[in-house]
C-alpha cells in the first residue's frame, strides 16, 4: 500500500477512502477529522465530526450548537479506529485543541500537521512530534525570512512603547483565535497587571478560553462612548479594525499588529502598522526544518503557504517532496475577517 | 548597536513628528557616549562609509546561503539589507564568533574607518554573526547608504535639544563646531558642563521663515504696517564672514537647513573673503546673474546640479546674492532689532561692498494693498525690471519684526500661489484718475447666468489695472467704438454672445457679498489678458465664482438653519 492509497486529494480536501473520511474539508462532508478552530479548517455543516473537545467547544461557540450532526470529543493520544485505519491526535501548539492527526494503515504511518508552532504557547498543548513515514506540513511561513524571534522581547516592545507614551491607547491587532489569547498570557507572564480591553469581536473566544481553563487576567470591553479615556490602555481588537473609524474615537492611537507577517518591513508598512509585533502561531522556517527532520519521514507534503522553497529545501535534504497545492486554506487573516463578520451579525446582548 | 537599530527600525514606522521626537529623546537620555553621539550623527547625516558597496554585501549571503532560497526571499522581501538580515544564518556552535558581543555603533564607525578593503568582508560577517535580526538590518543599511526613516537633521537636533530643554536653535548655532560623537554639548545638555562655545568659526544662524498669506488675515493687515520685496526663485543662502583670533579670513555659505555649501561656490567664496568691509553675517537669495539679469531657477538649477565645480562652470553660471537682511555685524547680534533697522545696516553695508558679487534686494513701495496687488502682477513694471522672470511673487515684512529663527507667526509672509482665472465679458467702462484721466480705464466685467429671459450677463468686479500702456490705448479705442449707452462719466459697451470682449481676470479669492447683485465680491480682480480672440458667449458662468466660496462659510449657514 501506498501513502497515496491512504490519503487523496479531493475538492472538498485531503481524503482518506479507507476510513471514507475527509480532513479540514473546505464543504459539507459526511465524515470530517477537524484539526483545529480556525475557520478555514473548521466549517459547519458536516455530518459526523471529531475532534478534540476544545475545537468542539470553539466551532459550537462560533457556529451554534447544531453545527455539525453529531461531534465526537477525542483526547490527545487516545487512538480512534476507523475501519482498517487507526486515527491519534496529538498537540500541534497552535491554538487550543489543535492536533495533527496521525494516521495508520497498512503499516503506513501518515501526520497531517494542521497549523503548527513549536514556540511556547500557555494558551496551549505544546507541540509534540511524531516519527512517520510520510509527514503533511503547513508552509505558511515557508521561506527563510521568517524566523520568529522570542515573544517575550516583541511584549517588551508594547511595554517599552506603553511607558515611552502612557496617554497613547496601544490597539494590538490580533487574530481573535488563539493569538489574542495568547498575547494577554505573555503580557501577564511579563508582569503587566493591568486591565485589557477587548473589541465586541474579542469577546466570546476570550470568554470561551477562561471557560475551557485558561486564566488571562482583568479582561474588560470596551464600552461604546469610553473610547476616549482609554490612554495608555493595551485595546486587543481584530486586525481589520486598526485602519477602521472605530480606532480614531482613542486617543492618539498607536496601531500594534501581532503576527508573522510582521517581519516583512513592508507588509507592517502596507497595513499602516506603527508598532509591528513578530509573533506567530505559525512555525517559521528554521521550525519547519528542524520538524521535518524530526519526523523521520522519508516523504514530505507541503501544504498551504510558501510551498515551493520548502520542497526544494527537502529535495536538497535527500526527502521526497511535493506541494499539495489546496486552495482555500489561508494564513488565519481569513478567520479574523470571519469573526469580525460575525460579531456585527450579532449584536452583543 | 541593537538599542540603535531598534530606534531606526520604531522610527521608520512612526509617522507622528512628536512620536519621533519623544522615541529619539528617549533614546538620548538612556544611551551613553559616545554610543549616543554616533547615533545623533548617523541621523543628521554626518556619517559616511564609502567602503561598503551593496555588491559586498550579495558576495557574503551568496556565501551563506542556496541560491534557490536566496531568489525566493529576495523576490519576496523586495529589499536587499533587510532581505539579508532575515536570511542571515545563526553562526554555528562551532565558530568562533558564536558568543561574540555585538558591535557597538562606535566600533562600526571606528572599525570601518580603520579596516583595510580586503579586510572589510571579514569584520562585516563577525558583526552580522553577533547582531540581531533588527541590528543587521540597520547595519546594512547604514554602510549602503540607504538609511531612510523620515527623520530630518533637525528633527534630531531638536530632539536632542529637548534633553536640556533648550531652543533647538541653539543647538543649531553650535551645530559647525561639534564633530561626532558630541561629548561637549551632550555634557552641556545635561547641566554638567558650560555651553561649548568659541568653538564654531562663522557658525550658521537658522533662518527666519515666512507663512504663506491667508487670505482671512491679510484683510486685517495694515499696508503701513509693512514693508514689501520681491519674491526670488532662488535658493535661501546665508553668508558668513568671519575673522579667526590669527586674523585668518573666514567665509561660510549655508543653505536654509544649516548645510555647509561653501565647497560649491568657490567663486563667491572668494569674492566674499575679499570683501574687507564685511564682518557678519547676511541672508539672501542665491541667484546666478548674467549681464546683470538674474537668470530663472532653471538656469540656476544647472549649476547647482553638476557635482564638479569647474572654472568653466563657474564662468557660465556666476554665484551671485541678492542681500535681505544682515544678521550680525561685528560682534553685534542685530537679530532683535526692528527689520527697518537691519534693512537700513543692510543697505549701508552692501553700500561699501566692493565686488558686485552681493547686492541689494530692493523694497517695493506700495501705499495701499491695491498697489502692492498691481505691483505683484507685473513685477517688470513696479521695480523688478529685467528680473522679473525671477520674481515669483512678494514677500512681506512687518516694520517692527526681530529676526526670529523659525516660523514665527504674524510677521512675514510669502505671497506665491497663483492666482485664480476667469474670463468675463467688458460691460462698463470709466475714466481713470490722474495720469490717465482721458482714457477709459476702469473696467466693470461680467458673467454669464441664466435669467428669466434666457442667458444674461450679472456684473461680478471692477478692475483698473494689469494691463500695459499699450493696452491702455487698444482697450479705450475699444470702448469708444463699441459705445450703446452713457451715464455720465460711465459707457455701456456692447456685450452680447456674439459681440462684446472677453477680458481674462485674476483675483485672489471670492467672498460673500450682499453688495453686488452678484451675490460674490473677488478680492484684487485685475487684467491678465484681453481676449481678442474669444467671443463672449464662450466667457465664464457665475457659478464657477460662486464654487469657489470658502466651504466653511457655507457649512456655517446651513448649520446655523437647521
Ligand atoms: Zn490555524
Ligand atoms: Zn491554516
Amino acid at each position: 500500500m501506498q501513502a497515496r492509497d491512504i490519503l487523496s486529494l479531493t475538492p472538498a480536501g485531503l481524503y482518506c477512502p479507507l476510513a471514507d473520511v475527509h480532513i479540514d474539508p473546505l464543504r459539507p462532508v459526511p465524515r470530517a477529522l477537524i484539526t483545529h478552530g480556525h475557520s478555514d479548517h473548521a466549517r459547519a455543516g458536516h455530518g459526523a465530526v471529531l475532534a478534540t473537545a476544545e475545537t468542539l467547544a470553539i466551532m459550537a461557540a462560533r457556529y451554534g450548537e447544531g453545527f455539525c450532526g453529531t461531534a465526537q470529543a477525542v483526547r490527545y493520544g487516545e487512538a480512534v479506529t476507523l475501519g482498517p485505519v487507526r486515527v491519534t491526535f496529538l498537540p500541534a501548539g497552535h491554538v487550543l485543541g489543535s492536533a495533527q492527526i496521525l494516521i495508520e494503515a497498512g503499516g503506513l504511518r501518515i501526520v497531517v500537521s494542521g497549523d503548527y508552532k513549536r514556540a511556547s504557547d500557555p494558551t496551549c498543548a505544546p507541540f509534540e512530534p511524531v516519527r512517520c513515514d510520510v509527514f503533511i506540513t503547513e508552509a505558511t511561513f515557508g521561506l527563510p525570512v521568517f524566523r520568529h524571534p522570542d515573544a517575550a522581547g516583541e511584549i517588551d516592545k508594547l511595554l517599552h512603547s506603553l511607558t515611552l507614551f502612557p496617554e497613547r491607547a496601544h490597539l494590538l491587532g490580533a487574530y481573535p483565535l488563539g493569538k489574542a489569547q495568547r498575547l494577554v498570557a505573555l503580557l501577564r507572564q511579563r508582569g503587566y497587571d493591568r486591565p485589557v480591553y477587548l473589541h465586541g469581536a474579542m469577546e466570546r473566544l476570550m470568554q470561551l478560553y477562561g471557560e475551557l481553563g485558561i486564566a488571562l487576567g482583568d479582561l474588560r470591553k470596551v464600552e461604546p462612548g469610553g473610547r476616549e479615556s482609554l490612554g495608555g490602555a493595551v485595546v486587543l481588537c481584530p486586525p481589520g479594525a486598526l485602519q477602521d473609524l472605530w480606532a480614531r474615537r482613542f486617543p492618539d492611537p498607536v496601531a500594534a499588529f501581532a503576527s508573522g507577517w510582521m517581519r516583512v518591513r513592508a507588509r507592517a508598512r502596507q497595513r499602516g502598522v506603527e508598532l509591528p509585533l513578530v509573533v506567530s502561531d505559525h512555525a517559521g522556517w528554521d521550525e519547519l526544518c528542524a520538524t521535518i527532520r524530526e519526523t523521520g519521514a522519508g516523504e514530505v507534503w507541503v501544504t498551504h503557504g510558501e510551498e515551493e522553497a520548502l520542497v526544494h529545501w527537502c529535495t536538497r535534504e535527500g526527502l521526497a517532496a511535493r506541494p499539495l497545492n489546496m486552495l482555500g486554506y489561508g494564513d488565519d487573516e481569513a478567520e479574523a475577517e470571519a469573526v469580525a463578520e460575525e460579531a456585527v451579525a450579532e449584536p452583543s446582548a | 548597536m541593537n538599542d540603535f537599530a531598534e530606534l531606526l527600525d520604531r522610527l521608520a514606522f512612526e509617522p507622528r513628528r512628536n512620536a519621533k521626537l519623544r522615541l529619539m529623546e528617549d533614546f538620548f537620555r538612556t544611551t551613553p557616549d559616545p554610543e549616543r553621539g554616533y547615533a545623533l550623527a548617523a541621523l543628521t547625516g554626518g556619517l559616511s562609509f564609502r567602503n561598503a558597496k551593496p555588491g559586498l554585501v550579495r558576495a557574503l549571503i551568496a556565501e551563506r546561503t542556496d541560491p534557490v532560497l536566496f531568489a525566493l526571499s529576495y523576490d519576496y522581501v523586495g529589499d536587499l539589507s533587510e532581505t539579508v538580515a532575515l536570511m542571515w544564518p545563526a553562526p554555528s556552535q562551532a565558530g568562533t564568533g558564536h558568543n561574540a558581543s555585538p558591535p557597538r555603533l562606535a566600533d562600526v564607525v571606528e572599525g570601518l574607518s580603520m579596516t583595510a578593503k580586503t579586510e572589510l568582508p571579514g569584520l562585516l560577517a563577525r558583526w552580522l554573526d553577533a547582531l540581531d535580526e533588527t541590528g543587521r538590518w540597520a547595519l546594512l543599511k547604514l554602510i549602503t547608504g540607504a538609511l531612510r526613516i523620515g527623520v530630518s537633521a533637525r528633527l534630531a537636533k531638536t530632539a536632542v535639544a529637548g534633553l536640556g530643554g533648550v531652543d533647538p536653535n541653539a543647538v543649531e548655532e553650535l551645530w559647525h563646531g561639534l564633530t561626532p560623537p558630541y561629548e561637549p554639548l551632550f555634557a552641556w545638555l545635561e547641566g554638567r558642563a558650560e555651553r561649548p562655545e568659541g568653538l564654531v568659526v562663522a557658525p550658521f544662524r537658522p533662518p527666519m521663515l515666512s507663512h504663506p498669506l491667508d487670505e482671512e488675515e491679510f484683510s486685517r493687515l495694515d499696508p503701513a504696517e509693512f514693508c514689501a520685496e520681491w519674491k526670488w526663485d532662488g535658493i535661501r543662502i546665508e553668508a558668513v564672514r568671519e575673522l579667526t583670533l590669527e586674523g585668518r579670513r573666514i567665509v561660510r555659505l549655508y543653505s536654509r537647513t544649516g548645510e555647509d555649501i561653501t565647497g560649491s561656490f568657490p567663486d563667491l567664496c572668494e569674492a566674499l573673503i575679499a570683501e574687507d568691509a564685511f564682518v557678519g553675517a547676511l541672508d539672501g537669495e542665491l541667484l546666478v546673474l548674467r549681464g546683470g539679469r538674474v537668470e530663472s531657477f532653471n538656469v540656476l538649477q544647472q549649476r547647482l546640479n553638476r557635482k564638479a565645480i569647474t572654472p568653466r562652470l563657474m564662468q557660465e553660471f556666476p554665484a551671485h546674492i541678492r542681500a535681505y537682511d544682515l544678521l550680525g555685524e561685528g560682534e553685534e547680534d542685530l537679530r532683535p532689532l526692528p527689520f527697518a533697522e537691519r534693512r537700513r545696516r543692510l543697505e549701508a553695508l552692501v553700500a561699501r561692498l566692493a565686488g558686485g558679487r552681493v547686492d541689494l534686494s530692493p523694497l517695493v513701495p506700495f501705499a495701499s494693498w491695491e498697489e502692492l496687488v498691481a505691483a505683484r502682477a507685473r513685477p517688470e513694471e513696479a521695480g523688478a525690471g529685467i528680473d522679473a522672470e525671477a520674481v515669483e511673487g512678494v514677500m512681506l515684512k512687518r516694520r517692527d519684526s526681530p529676526y526670529v529663527p523659525g516660523r514665527p507667526k504674524g510677521l512675514w509672509y510669502k505671497w506665491k500661489h497663483d492666482p485664480h482665472l476667469v474670463d468675463t465679458v467688458l460691460m462698463y467702462a470709466q475714466r481713470g484718475h490722474g495720469k490717465r484721466s482721458s482714457y477709459y480705464s476702469d473696467y466693470t466685467f461680467g458673467l454669464w447666468r441664466s435669467g428669466p429671459e434666457g442667458e444674461e450677463l450679472v456684473p461680478v468686479g471692477k478692475a483698473y489695472f494689469g494691463f500695459t500702456d499699450e493696452e491702455l490705448k487698444e482697450l479705450d479705442r475699444f470702448v469708444r467704438r463699441e459705445t450703446v449707452n452713457r451715464f455720465g462719466p460711465v459707457r455701456e459697451v456692447v456685450h452680447t454672445g456674439e459681440r462684446g470682449l472677453v477680458l481674462e481676470v485674476a483675483f485672489e479669492g471670492v467672498q460673500q457679498s450682499t453688495r453686488h447683485k452678484s451675490g460674490v465680491a473677488m478680492r484684487f480682480p485685475r487684467i491678465s489678458r484681453i481676449r481678442w480672440d474669444k467671443p463672449p458667449r464662450e466667457a465664464d458662468r457665475l457659478d464657477y465664482l460662486a464654487g469657489l466660496l470658502p466651504r466653511e462659510g457655507t457649512m456655517k449657514t446651513r448649520a446655523g438653519k437647521t
